[in-house]
């Protein structure tokens, strides 16, 4: 572990020593127990448009979120501000609405400690990157999409966070991390293509290649076509798949299920979805990102969602878990919320179908680069309704045959996961829709376009 | 605050810089809910930091800290500097900003009622009493309620030489009853989704509201909803409560108009706008009945985008987007009024906090109200369908195609009610929808709505915006695609 380095944001130490002030003013306010959450993250972003780069910011924050626990009852209050005084009034506020509330018997005590699960995900050579290493990359990003007579527009974006949480128990967690991202839209006269890549590392991807890919696309994509909407066989690239497939997920949880908000209320355990569908939380994958334990500090477990299409394992905060006799997953959002949990680091497993070979099998069909603006149409049927965008193909005859005039589809989840023909293998994707994740391509059969927009 | 900002701006001219700006936030916050007669939410939170936005060479760049120590401000002041340079490595030209005067001023919003000296256990019993009443009507499955109060104080220094201190409180509130049954879950909110109503108002908002005595109709329609019938598909007038209606013009005027949007800033993210610099003065948006301006000045309502200066420090204008259905006017910045050869800013440009550069965002733009009484808006088709709060909304990402569900409606003959419908959805082309506009109720029915979630930029900024409007009529619109399939 880089620790040295981690410590440039918090450090594990830093964080120890401020859990001392915390946990002396709680005991002079009365609290019968406290925890409190810490994070710091110094982040940066290089934006650019019309070939040049027109935002360029850097960021440095953290953040104490004090909980303190008094007769079944719990509040929150949170501050940035790290001197004694402030932090004081962080736990006398926490105390203060904790005091207003009515006690709720089923309120969980504090976590016990346990081993603290690490993960390594913190990569030093993308905590460092300067402004000038993010420029000279946009740079040469922006040269090879307006070489091809095209405008460049993305981001390309290196930090480091920490997070911790420790409680009056003797609870402590920490875990560092980094993350860069880098995405473009290339933009012809009447199309545009567009490449996203995440990562802990920026080594692990190259935005040159990103630049590429985006570029072809829009060149591939000019003079568009427009086709009556319909059902037709799609081909989703794996930054659709996880817009559209990634609305889902909060309704595995154990508090949508109580709240009969979630589309799996009286299907849980019986087959909803294709038999090629196996869906896992895994915040272990090597491919994941984000921290290893919950709001409570539970370390997060391995779930089995979906099981040769059939829902089998929710999310569980550990008050829902004793409510039904279950373990806690560590999913659970810091209290006190009223979501309660979710699972945060998907992967779906993936086949061996190639993106070229899902082409070369469709007869008729539409590609797809990516959604926008996916929303909710119908919460338990789970049709969604959204748009395609940068990069939608016909395909006859097995090949890409020109670009498409971007459609509105209405689609239902389990409807498309039962018509799914093919998967890819499974990498890393990053969309703007919802969280990364680690999905395969998609070829699925009768996706319902409705309507077809101007452009 | 002001020390600090202006220490942080003395740092930055030393720089030998072209243009700075340094913003002090300081913001306090308070979060409160209920769920099936618990409390969930029970949060507060406090943040001090402040932004620094530099041009040199050229270019911008920002930088922000919540380390306010002398080392912190000048670690910040340096690297906001060092931004700026490393972005003329992707150059194309020196930004330009159009003119404007220096301004020293201290402005605070009204608030009758401080929300933060009202009692969390007076604010949490008006929820739970609210959450009991919705729990009453059988068929209920789930009840939630919440408020939100937020107080922002920002000092804004620039090297123009303004010195400009604003005190921002807004309060929201609302709560949502759903019914889970036969496999269908319906919903009703009040006054609104989106966690209700917001304003930039104090706790007076809360009392105007009148929440507990709407509680027992939402209810009751969240379950009627189950034994509903579903709304048909096809071509009908349609009727848009002004809640709706508020949406519609965010989505579909709002956005658009955002002159970054159309000069190609948020092209990877947030998309363009079908409103290119040609079409201004000459497209037909709307119907002749429909008049829009984007105004941030407290004349105009305590909106979510209401203020006395942007964050760059222009002052609140009132600009017309729509003229009698012709396009008029873009929101505008310093850097786009300059790129698009016009004088001034209308001053938009706002930033979520000090972490955040601000961008050109609405302020509150707002459809104006018709001539129609209520009755005439509802009363002038004989067949037509009346829709109520936004359940789901989509646009594509340059504005045209839009589809929006709302949570409940009502086939109406010659304006009276004859059945209740379930899952209405309707769609269409922006222009040609507001082109479609046969009717706008008057001022009696207009209410400024708060949009509290608003997202835009990389890094997303989720902001609050203010919308004014008044129930609509609309001729010959689609309806029910979303479920026809």
């Amino acid at each position: 572990m880089p620790a040295d380095l981690a410590a440039q944001v918090l450090s594990m130490d830093r964080c120890r020593e401020l859990f001392g002030v915390v946990e002396l003013a709680a005991k002079s306010f009365g609290a019968e127990g406290v925890e409190a959450l810490f994070g710091a993250h110094r982040d940066a972003l290089t934006r650019f448009a019309n070939n040049a780069i027109h935002q360029n910011v850097a960021e440095q924050a953290q953040w104490l979120s004090v909980r303190v626990v008094l007769d079944h009852r719990t509040a929150r209050a949170t501050t940035n501000r790290f001197d004694a005084d402030s932090i004081r009034r962080a736990v006398e506020q926490s105390v203060a609405l904790a005091r207003s509330v009515a006690p709720d018997a089923d309120l969980s005590p504090l976590l016990q400690p346990s081993a603290a699960p690490t993960i390594q995900r913190f990569d030093p050579d993308t905590a460092d990157a300067t402004p000038r290493d993010r420029a000279q990359a946009v740079a040469e990003a922006i040269r090879l999409v307006s070489e091809a007579g095209q405008t460049a527009a993305g981001i390309y974006s290196t930090g480091q966070t920490a997070e911790a949480i420790l409680n009056s128990e003797g609870l402590a967690a920490w875990h560092p991390e980094t993350l860069a991202q880098f995405s473009i839209t290339a933009i012809a006269e009447d199309s545009s293509g567009w490449a996203k890549a995440s990562a802990v590392a920026r080594r692990d991807f190259d935005p040159c290649d990103l630049a590429r890919s985006a570029s072809r696309k829009a060149r591939l994509s000019r003079n568009p076509r427009e086709i009556p909407p319909g059902r037709y066989t799609v081909v989703l690239e794996p930054a659709a798949v996880l817009d559209f497939v990634g609305q889902m997920f909060g309704d595995f949880s154990a508090t949508a299920m109580h709240d009969q908000r979630s589309f799996l209320t009286d299907r849980l355990g019986t087959k909803l979805f294709g038999e090629n569908i196996q869906i896992f939380d895994d915040a272990a994958h090597p491919l994941q990102a984000g921290v290893p334990f919950d709001g409570e500090g539970v370390p997060r477990r391995k779930l089995t969602l979906v099981d040769a299409g059939v829902p089998r394992e929710l999310t569980y905060s550990r008050s829902n878990a004793r409510r039904d006799g279950v373990e806690p997953t560590g999913h659970g959002f810091p209290l006190p919320n009223e979501i309660g949990e979710a699972p945060l680091n998907i992967v779906i497993a993936g086949g061996s179908t190639s993106i070229e070979q899902m082409i070369a099998s469709t007869e008729r069909g539409i590609l797809v680069t990516r959604f926008w603006y996916i929303r909710e149409v119908d919460p338990y049927e789970k049709i969604l309704t959204g748009m395609t965008r940068d990069g939608t193909f016909l395909i006859e005859d097995g090949r890409l045959v020109c670009g498409l005039r971007n459609f509105r589809f209405n689609q239902g989840i389990i409807e498309l996961l039962n018509n799914v023909e093919s998967l890819s293998p499974s990498a890393r994707a990053s969309g703007e829709e919802t969280f990364d994740m680690v999905v395969p391509a998609m070829k699925a059969r009768d996706f319902n376009f409705t309507e077809v927009t101007r452009f | 605050m002001k020390q600090l900002a202006l220490q942080a701006l003395d740092l930055v001219l030393e720089a030998g810089i072209t243009y700075a700006d340094v913003r002090v936030i300081e913001s306090r916050e308070r979060e409160l809910s209920t769920k099936n007669g618990r409390p969930a939410q029970v949060s507060s939170a406090e943040s001090l930091g402040l932004g620094i936005r530099v041009l040199a060479s050229g270019c911008w760049g920002f930088a922000a800290t919540d380390d306010l120590s002398k080392a912190g401000i000048e670690a910040a002041a340096r690297l906001a500097v060092d931004v700026s340079r490393a972005s003329v490595l992707a150059k194309q030209r020196d930004i330009a900003l159009a003119p404007e005067d220096k301004y020293e001023a201290v402005w605070v919003s009204p608030c009758r009622i401080d929300p933060f000296s009202v009692s969390v256990e007076v604010q949490l019993g008006l929820l739970a009493e609210i959450d009991d009443e919705l729990r009453r009507t059988s068929g209920v499955t789930l009840a939630q309620t919440s408020m939100v109060f937020n107080r922002t104080r920002q000092m804004f220094v620039s090297s123009l030489g303004s010195v400009i201190d604003q005190t921002r409180t807004s309060s929201g509130a609302g709560y949502e009853a759903f019914s889970f049954r036969n496999d269908n879950i319906q919903k009703r909110s009040y006054p609104n989704s989106f966690g209700g109503q917001h304003q930039l108002k104090g706790y007076e908002l809360i009392e105007e509201l009148r929440l507990l005595a709407q509680a027992p109709r939402v209810a009751e329609e969240a379950v009627a909803l189950h034994t509903a019938d579903q709304c048909p598909e096809g071509r009908y007038d349609l009727i848009l409560d002004s809640s709706q209606i508020g949406l519609q013009v965010h989505e579909s005027i709002g956005h658009p108009i955002e002159l970054d949007r159309v000069l190609g800033s948020e092209a990877n993210y947030a998309g363009m706008s079908f409103l290119t610099l040609d079409k201004l003065n000459h497209l037909r948006y709307g119907s002749e009945i429909v008049n829009a301006v984007c105004d941030a000045r407290i004349e105009h309502g305590p909106g979510l985008g209401t203020f006395a200066f942007d964050d760059e420090g222009v002052p609140a204008q009132s600009a017309d987007i729509i003229r009698a259905g012709r396009f008029v006017g873009y929101m505008t910045s310093r850097e786009t009024a300059a790129a698009a050869g016009q004088q001034r800013s209308n001053g938009t440009m706002r930033a979520t906090g000090w972490s955040r550069i601000p961008l050109i965002r609405m302020t509150n733009v707002s459809l104006q109200p018709g001539e129609q009484t209520l009755d005439e808006v509802l009363g002038g088709a004989s067949d037509a369908i009346y829709m109520e709060t936004n359940r789901s909304w989509s646009i594509d990402d340059k504005r045209y195609n839009f589809q929006f569900g709302c949570e409940i409606a009502w086939e109406l003959r010659d304006g009276k009610r004859v059945r209740m419908l379930k899952n209405p959805t309707y769609s269409g082309i922006t222009t040609e929808f507001w082109n479609s506009c046969a009717a706008i109720a008057g001022k009696d029915h207009w209410t400024l709505w708060g949009v509290p979630n608003c997202g835009k930029g990389q890094p997303e900024q989720v902001i609050g915006t203010g919308h004014g409007a008044s129930p609509a009529r609309f001729h010959n619109v689609k309806v029910g695609a979303a479920y026809a399939g």
